[in-house]
């Protein structure tokens, strides 16, 4: 225990110096533990309103549905399996049908998904009670950049077509019931929703669906014959590496600020080394081995580490509690980036974040605090009491 | 060894390279010191004085020759038993003093007592003895800078000979004294060599210090001119 209250007493008594390399290395930590958690708030923000609104609790796939391939929607509808029926008659499950169509909206010519969902479902967290609207044509649900991009409203009517289960073309005009605010863009962009069974009856396929969404929580997971399970896993995965990447990208960020401050404890250390050459010799006079005292200045540097911790804790813990409660707005322009991000973004610092961090930085600058150190391996007593370094 | 000699050393040796020759700065030097000594090495600047000393506090090894203290062989010593022979048996005290300057006065006595691992209530008697035997206990609490150059060698002093070791060696503890302080150095360590038994041997050119050596060894060329035993203060 001498080594640590002997490093202790000489980084107090180094006054000024000690501080300002305590300070930076305190911006690092609060710096990392900021950026990463703010990845990691809009990760778990994206993940939950994808989830909420999108895949629920996993999916069941028509085996030849291929979201990332529409050539495939013609045939990527079957009958629900009994297995999966029970579900959706306890409400544990929804089945959605998916078919291509193309709108005219104001005499223009747009693509677009046809989704079929039963308006009183309660397992994805989008208005589909609006598609209880009664009234002579067939009510229809859209998303926000959908408005946009098709300059529809509430209350507009306009003309879609598809192809129904024998490849016939059939049109009809749909009402817009109402739009939707939502974050997650794959349920709202180039997307209308209408009644399940409107849509069964209008593409002649009855009983049939292209996706089983199970509720949040299932464990629902046996193999069912046509259909394919996706658990969460595989439907976040784009999600997940989208977020891995950036939040790497931002490490170079913070990377080049642990630099900077391992750079100035490095600094410190060279400069303490030649400085207290003769300090050395007398510790070494009083029957200190050099491994001992590499231990000391060694711990001297980490220690910087250490009280950057408690000093980033005193400052950073309050700040950062207030800005994962009240988190902070985004500009508009991120509505499209293609994820869904909310206007605000709440930031997440778990526990493992905090300690990961800190366990890297104190890790790094014990290293960086070692290397200068291996001079005094090969330091003489007789030299380092003259104040020469061999 | 002859029975009773805390020190001895056999034709020793030590060269330094100098550019591609190498300079003596012993020459064949044989000496043996009793426990209880109190001796000087004098000599002008560059006789081997202070390498001489440096051999016997184990923190260099000779070319050549022997160098036996407290019973071990020096030039066989590895760096960790050099470190326990000067840690547990060895007391320095420098010219310049080389006080800690964070620590205060009673942190740097303690200095060599928590390298020894004494117990904290053992560590801290021990310590505030020490700075008593050199007057000093009132100043426990300053720091270096707040210490006369008399007064941080009594803290030097303190350091060396709280362990109460078997050898101080001291490297012309007075030559950055004035007159006044430079004989209650001396006096001082004369009372703890006297009180204490323990062996002092130092390195001096200060004329001051003469007068309390029990014993002058003068060196020149790394070579030992002269032994002599002297009455001194010491002896009184």
């Amino acid at each position: 225990m001498i080594i640590p209250k002997l490093a202790f007493k000489n980084i107090r008594g180094a006054g000024l110096r000690t501080w300002l390399n305590v300070i930076a290395l305190s911006f690092s930590f609060v710096v990392i533990i900021f950026s990463q958690g703010l990845y990691n708030g809009m990760s778990d923000q994206v993940e939950k309103a994808t989830v909420d609104a999108e895949y629920g609790g996993g999916q069941y796939w028509q085996d030849n549905y291929d979201p990332l391939d529409p050539l495939t929607l013609n045939d990527a509808h079957a009958k629900v399996p009994e297995e999966l029926q029970k579900l959706v008659a306890a409400k544990k499950a929804l089945p959605v049908l998916v078919r291509q169509a193309t709108i005219y909206p104001q005499g223009r010519y747009q693509n677009a998904l046809l989704k079929g969902v039963p308006p009183e479902q309660g397992i994805l967290s989008i208005p589909s009670f609006a598609l209880k609207a009664g009234g002579g044509s067939i009510p229809a649900l859209i998303g926000g950049r959908m408005a946009k991009s098709a300059e529809l409203k509430a209350g507009d009517s306009v003309t879609v077509r598809w192809r129904d289960v024998h490849g016939t073309f059939d049109a009809n005009e749909f009402t817009i019931a109402a739009v939707m605010k939502t974050d997650v863009a794959d349920i709202d962009s180039g997307q209308i929703w209408i009644p399940l069974e409107t849509l069964r009856v209008l593409l002649a396929m009855p009983g049939e669906a292209t996706i089983v969404v199970l509720e949040k929580g299932s464990r629902f997971d046996s193999p069912v014959a046509g259909w394919k399970h996706r658990d969460l896993d595989f439907l976040l995965q784009d999600i997940r590496a989208l977020f891995l990447t950036k939040s790497l990208g931002a490490s170079i960020f913070y990377i080049v600020l642990l630099l900077l401050a391992m750079l100035a404890i490095f600094d410190t250390q060279v400069l303490s080394i030649f400085r207290r050459r003769k300090e050395m010799g007398t510790l070494m006079a009083m029957g200190m081995t050099r491994s001992k005292l590499i231990q000391l200045f060694t711990m001297e540097g980490a220690m910087h580490a250490v009280l950057a911790a408690v000093l980033a804790a005193a400052y950073g813990l309050p700040l950062l509690t207030v800005v994962a409660r009240t988190g902070f707005g985004l500009p508009q322009a991120t509505e499209s980036l293609g994820y869904a991000l909310g206007s605000r973004i709440f930031p997440v610092f778990t526990a493992g974040l905090v300690m990961g961090t800190t366990l890297l930085v104190l890790v790094v600058t014990t290293i960086v605090s070692y290397l200068p150190t291996r001079r005094i391996a090969r330091l003489k007593p007789t030299d380092a009491l003259r104040g020469k370094m061999t | 060894m002859a029975e009773g000699d805390l020190i001895r050393t056999q034709n020793l040796v030590k060269t330094y390279p100098m550019g591609s020759s190498r300079i003596t700065a012993l020459d064949q030097v044989s000496l043996a010191f009793q426990a209880g000594e109190f001796a000087g090495l004098v000599g002008p600047s560059g006789s081997g004085k202070t390498t001489l000393l440096n051999i016997l506090g184990s923190l260099d090894a000779p070319t050549a020759g022997s160098a036996e203290v407290l019973g071990r062989l020096v030039e066989r010593l590895s760096h960790r038993e050099a470190a326990e022979l000067r840690n547990h048996s060895i007391g320095f005290i420098f010219q310049t003093f080389n006080l800690l300057p964070v620590y205060t006065a009673y942190e740097n006595v303690e200095f060599p007592l928590l390298l020894l691992k004494i117990p904290p209530a053992q560590r801290r008697q021990m310590t505030m003895a020490a700075l008593d035997w050199v007057g000093l206990a009132d100043r426990a609490g300053s720091r270096p800078g707040q210490l006369s150059g008399g007064q941080s060698q009594r803290v030097a002093i303190a350091r060396a000979i709280v362990k109460k070791p078997e050898l101080v060696l001291a490297d012309e503890p007075t030559a950055n004294l004035d007159a006044a302080n430079s004989r209650a150095i001396m006096e001082t360590m004369v009372q703890l060599n006297q009180g204490l038994g323990t062996t002092f041997l130092f390195a001096t050119h200060d004329e001051k210090v003469m007068r309390y050596l029990k014993r002058k060894i003068s060196l020149n060329d790394g070579r030992v001119e002269k032994d002599e035993r002297l009455g001194g203060e010491a002896g009184k």
